[in-house]
C-alpha cells in the first residue's frame, strides 16, 4: 500500500509540474498583452513600456516561468495584473464560495440520486420507473445555465424567497450566504443527479441479478432488507466513480452557473483573468484547479479501498 | 459553525428551510436600505485608481463620487469647479491660475493644497507613469504654486480642450501619501469615501463625513457587478438592485417600462458606434469603396436590431450630445443601387470583407445586421468574433484587419482622425491643418464651427462608417432620483441620488 501511495504521489508532483508547464505555454502564446487591457486605448508606448517593466513582462519567457513556478513551490502563487491584490488571497476569496457550492451541489445531487436510482431498480419495468427515469432522461438533456434562469425566474422573481443573484459574503452570516447559494447549487445539482440516479439504478440492478442476493433471499431476508443490506452498498462503486468525476467538474466547471448567479467564484474568476490576460492568476489558478482535479482522482481510488476490501489487498500488488 | 460533520447534513437541511422562511421578513428589510443605494454595473473595474487604467468601470465607480479633479464634468456635459473654486485664463490662451478651495482634506486627513495639484500632474507626465491618458497632461510646460491655495499650470502650447481633459478621471487629485495604493483602497478627497471591495461581487462606499460640499444624501452605495444581461434583469425585478445606470438588456426595457416600480431613462451619451475601416488596405483605401458601404447599410434597422431601436444615427464623428455637433446623419441615405454602382465603379465589386467583431452586443449583433446589408451589394463578408485583448493586439495595435465594429466612448474626440499612427490608419492633410486651427481656437463659437468642419471632412471621407450614437439606457426604481440621464463622460455620480418621498 504504501509504495501504491509513493508512486501515486511521484504521478500527482509530474502530472501537476507538466499542467503548469502547458497553462503557462498556452497564456504565453495567447495573444494580447496585459499591458495593453489596463491601459486601453488612449496609451503612449513609453507608458505601456513602464507598466509591463513594473509587472516583469520584459523579462525572458523562461526566466518569467521559473520566477513563477518556484514561487508557487513555495505557496507565492504571485500578483495578480489587473487587480494588484496577491492571487492567494483572490484564491482563497473564491474558494469560499466555489467550494461550498460544488459541495452543496454534490450533497444535494447525491441525496436526491441515491434514492431515487435505488427505487427505480426495486421498481424496475414498473410504473414508478418509467417515470422516475424518464424525468432523469430530461435532466441529463437539460443544460445547467438554463436550468438556473429557470429557478431564477421561480424563486426569485416570482416567489420572491430568495435573491436572484450575487453573493453577501460569509460574513453576512451563513443563512444569508447559503440562501444566495441554493439556487445556483440547485442548477448544479440537478442535472448531476439525473447522471447519478441513472448509474445508481443501472448499478443496483446489475447487482440485484447476483448469486449473492438470491442466496440472501434464499435464507430468508425481505425483499427490502436484501436491497438495501446487501444490493446498494455493493452497487455503490461506480456511483462513487461518478461522484469523483463529477466533483471535478463542479468545481472547474462551475464558471457558467457563477457567471448566471453573479457569483464570486473560482470559476468566474478563470473566466475574467483569461480574458483580461490576467496571466499570473491564470496560471496559478488552472495548475490549483488541475492539483485539486488529480488529488480528488486519488481519494476516489482511496474510497474505492474502503468500499471493497478485495481493491486494497489488490492495490498493493 | 463548530458543528460536528455529522450534524452538519441536518444543519443545512434546517437552515434550507429557514432560508425560505426568512424571505418573508423582506419587506422590513427594505425599509432599512432606504439609507443605501444599490447600484448594477455590468463589468467590473479591474483596479479603483482612474490613474492608473483605461477601464471605463474605474470611472463608473470612483468618478465624482470618490475622487475630484480640479474641475469636473456635470451631467450636462459642462466643465464646473469641483477642487478648484475659479480659474482665469491668460489672453494667449497658455496660463491657467486656479484658486483652489481652502479646507479640503482627503479621505485619510491628508490636506489638499497646491502641492498635491503638483504632485497629481507631475506624477502623471513623470517617465515612470502608468497614466492611461498621458496625452492628456502633454501641453502642461509646468505647475507653480505661488501660494498653497494657488495654482498656476503653464502649458507649452495653447489648448482649448485642456481645461475639458482636466475633468477626466484621469487628471484627478491624488496625495502622495496614498497614491500607490489607491488602486485597491482608493483616498481621494469626494463625499464618498471607499469601504470595501469584495472582488468579482461588489464595491461598497460610506458618506464622508468631512466633505467640503454639500453631504449626499443617502448614506451608503453598494456598486454590484453583474456581467449577465438576463442575470441584470433579473436582478432588478426582484428588488435585488436600486439602479441599473448602464443598462445591458435593450431589449428588456418594455418589461419596465410596463411597470410602476421602475422608471426608465433613455439619454444621450458621447460614445459612436463604428464600423472602423482600415484606410491603407484595398479595396477600403478607395472612397467610393467606404461610401458605398455607407450607403449599403440601413443605419436605422440596425439601430432597431441591436439597441430595441434607442439612439440616434449619424454621419460623421460626433453626436447630438457633443458641442458643435452638425447632423450628417442624411449624407449616405440607404442605397443599395447607388452602392452597388460605386462599388462596379472602383471595380470592387464581389470583394471580400473581414469584419472583427469584439465581445459587446452592439458588434456582435451589429455584425450580423452589417454583413447581410453588405452581402446585398454582392460583398462577400466574413465575421469574425474576438476578445478584447486580441482585438486591442491585432486590430487596435496590429493594425491587422480590413474592418471592425466598435463604439468610441471617450469624449469630444475628434483627434483620433488627426494622429500619425491610428488603426484607421486615415491620413487627411486637410484634416490634420483643420485639427490644428481647432485646438489653437480660444473662442467657443470659433470653436464649435471648426468641429463642424471637422464632421465634414470626416462625413465626405468616411474613414469609417458612422453608425450611430450609443444611447445611455438607466433602469432604476421609481422613487429614486438624482442619476444622470445622459453620459457625457463615463461615470455613475451618485451624490446627487435621493429617496423620493
Amino acid at each position: 500500500m504504501s509504495r501504491y501511495l509513493l508512486g501515486r504521489t511521484i504521478a500527482l508532483v509530474l502530472t501537476a509540474l507538466a499542467a503548469s508547464l502547458v497553462v503557462f505555454v498556452a497564456m504565453a502564446v495567447l495573444p494580447g498583452d496585459p499591458a495593453a487591457i489596463i491601459l486601453g486605448t488612449g496609451a503612449r508606448p513609453d507608458t505601456l513600456a513602464a507598466l509591463r517593466a513594473e509587472m516583469g513582462l520584459d523579462q525572458p519567457v523562461a526566466w518569467r516561468y521559473l520566477e513563477w513556478i518556484g514561487g508557487f513551490l513555495v505557496g507565492d502563487l504571485g500578483t495578480s495584473y489587473t487587480y494588484s491584490v496577491p492571487v492567494a488571497d483572490l484564491v482563497a476569496q473564491r474558494a469560499a464560495v466555489s467550494l461550498p457550492l460544488a459541495v452543496l451541489a454534490l450533497v444535494l445531487s447525491t441525496l436526491i440520486a441515491i434514492p431515487v436510482g435505488v427505487y427505480a431498480a426495486s421498481r424496475r419495468g414498473r410504473a414508478g420507473d418509467v417515470a422516475t427515469m424518464g424525468v432523469a432522461q430530461v435532466g441529463v438533456a437539460v443544460p445547467n445555465f438554463w436550468l438556473g434562469l429557470m429557478l431564477v425566474i421561480l424563486f426569485a422573481l416570482t416567489l420572491g424567497w430568495l435573491p436572484a443573484s450575487g453573493f453577501p459574503g460569509w460574513e453576512a452570516g451563513l443563512l444569508a450566504g447559503l440562501e444566495a447559494l441554493i439556487l445556483p447549487a440547485l442548477a448544479l445539482a440537478l442535472p448531476q443527479a439525473a447522471i447519478l440516479a441513472r448509474v445508481t439504478r443501472s448499478s443496483v440492478i446489475e447487482t440485484l441479478g447476483e448469486d449473492f442476493i438470491r442466496t440472501a433471499r434464499a435464507k430468508g431476508l425481505s425483499g427490502e432488507a436484501a436491497l438495501w443490506r446487501h444490493a446498494v452498498p455493493n452497487a455503490l462503486i461506480p456511483v462513487v466513480t461518478i461522484m469523483g468525476l463529477q466533483f471535478s467538474f463542479l468545481l472547474a466547471g462551475t464558471i457558467i452557473i457563477e457567471n448566471v448567479f453573479t457569483l464570486p467564484g473560482l470559476g468566474r474568476l478563470v473566466f475574467q483573468a483569461i480574458a483580461q490576460r490576467d496571466l499570473i492568476t491564470v496560471q496559478s489558478l488552472v495548475t490549483l484547479l488541475a492539483i485539486s482535479v488529480i488529488v480528488v482522482n486519488f481519494l476516489v481510488d482511496l474510497a474505492y479501498a474502503a468500499l471493497d476490501p478485495r481493491l486494497s489487498r489488490g492495490g498493493a500488488r | 459553525m463548530r458543528t460536528s460533520h455529522r450534524h452538519s447534513l441536518a444543519l443545512a437541511a434546517s437552515l434550507l428551510a429557514l432560508a425560505a422562511a426568512g424571505a418573508l421578513t423582506a419587506p422590513e428589510a427594505l425599509a432599512q436600505e432606504r439609507d443605501t443605494l444599490r447600484l448594477g454595473m455590468q463589468l467590473e473595474p479591474p483596479m479603483l485608481d482612474p490613474t492608473a487604467g483605461a477601464a471605463a468601470a474605474i470611472r463608473e465607480v470612483t468618478y465624482a463620487n470618490i475622487f475630484e479633479g480640479l474641475v469636473q464634468i456635470a451631467g450636462d456635459g459642462a466643465v464646473v469647479p469641483a477642487l478648484a473654486e475659479s480659474w482665469e485664463v491668460s489672453e494667449d490662451g497658455l496660463v491657467y491660475t486656479f484658486d483652489l478651495r481652502e479646507g479640503v482634506t482627503f479621505h485619510d486627513g491628508t490636506p489638499f493644497d497646491c502641492s498635491i495639484v503638483q504632485f497629481s500632474y507631475e506624477r502623471a507626465v513623470a517617465p515612470d507613469s502608468t497614466n492611461a491618458q498621458k496625452g492628456l497632461f502633454e501641453p502642461i510646460a509646468s505647475t507653480e504654486c505661488p501660494d498653497p491655495y494657488t495654482a498656476v499650470v503653464t502649458l507649452s502650447q495653447p489648448s482649448s480642450r485642456f481645461l475639458f481633459n482636466m475633468a477626466w478621471g484621469d487628471a484627478v487629485m491624488v496625495a502622495p501619501s496614498s497614491a500607490e495604493t489607491n488602486k485597491t483602497n482608493p483616498v481621494g478627497t469626494g463625499p464618498y469615501r471607499f469601504a470595501r471591495w469584495v472582488q468579482g461581487d461588489r464595491v461598497e462606499m460610506t458618506r464622508n463625513a468631512d466633505y467640503w460640499g454639500d453631504a449626499p444624501a443617502i448614506e451608503n452605495v453598494v456598486i454590484r457587478f453583474i456581467s449577465d444581461p438576463s442575470a441584470a434583469t433579473a436582478a432588478m425585478l426582484a428588488g435585488d438592485l436600486d439602479a441599473f445606470p448602464n443598462f445591458p438588456a435593450p431589449e428588456a426595457l418594455p418589461q419596465f417600462e410596463n411597470d410602476d416600480r421602475f422608471t426608465v431613462a433613455v439619454g444621450a451619451t458621447e460614445g459612436e458606434v463604428l464600423l472602423s475601416l482600415n484606410n491603407s488596405r484595398a479595396p477600403l483605401d478607395d472612397v467610393r469603396v467606404r461610401r458605398a458601404l455607407a450607403h449599403a447599410i440601413d443605419k436605422q434597422a440596425m439601430l432597431d436590431a441591436v439597441q430595441n431601436g434607442l439612439g440616434t444615427t449619424i454621419g460623421s464623428f460626433s453626436t447630438p450630445a457633443s458641442p458643435g455637433y452638425v447632423d450628417f446623419s442624411d449624407a449616405y441615405p440607404f442605397d443599395p443601387d447607388q452602392a452597388r454602382a460605386l462599388l462596379e465603379e472602383a471595380g470592387a465589386a464581389g470583394a471580400t470583407i473581414t469584419i472583427q467583431l469584439p465581445p459587446p452586443a452592439y458588434a456582435r449583433r451589429g455584425g450580423e445586421v452589417a454583413a447581410a446589408y453588405l452581402q446585398q451589394v454582392g460583398l462577400n463578408v466574413e465575421l469574425v468574433p474576438i476578445e478584447w485583448a486580441q482585438w486591442l493586439e491585432q486590430v487596435f495595435r496590429g493594425y491587422d484587419f480590413d474592418a471592425t465594429i466598435v463604439a468610441h466612448t471617450e469624449p469630444r474626440d475628434l483627434d483620433i482622425f488627426a494622429r500619425d499612427e491610428y488603426y484607421f490608419n486615415y491620413a487627411s492633410e486637410e484634416y490634420r491643418e483643420t485639427y490644428q486651427r481647432y485646438l489653437a481656437a480660444t473662442d467657443q463659437d470659433e470653436q464649435a464651427q471648426i468641429a463642424g468642419e471637422l464632421q465634414r471632412i470626416l462625413s465626405e471621407d468616411q474613414p469609417a462608417v458612422f453608425l450611430y450614437a450609443l444611447p445611455k439606457i438607466g433602469v432604476w426604481r421609481a422613487d429614486l432620483e438624482g442619476l444622470w440621464t445622459n453620459q457625457p463622460i463615463p461615470a455613475n455620480d451618485v451624490t446627487e441620488a435621493r429617496w423620493a418621498r
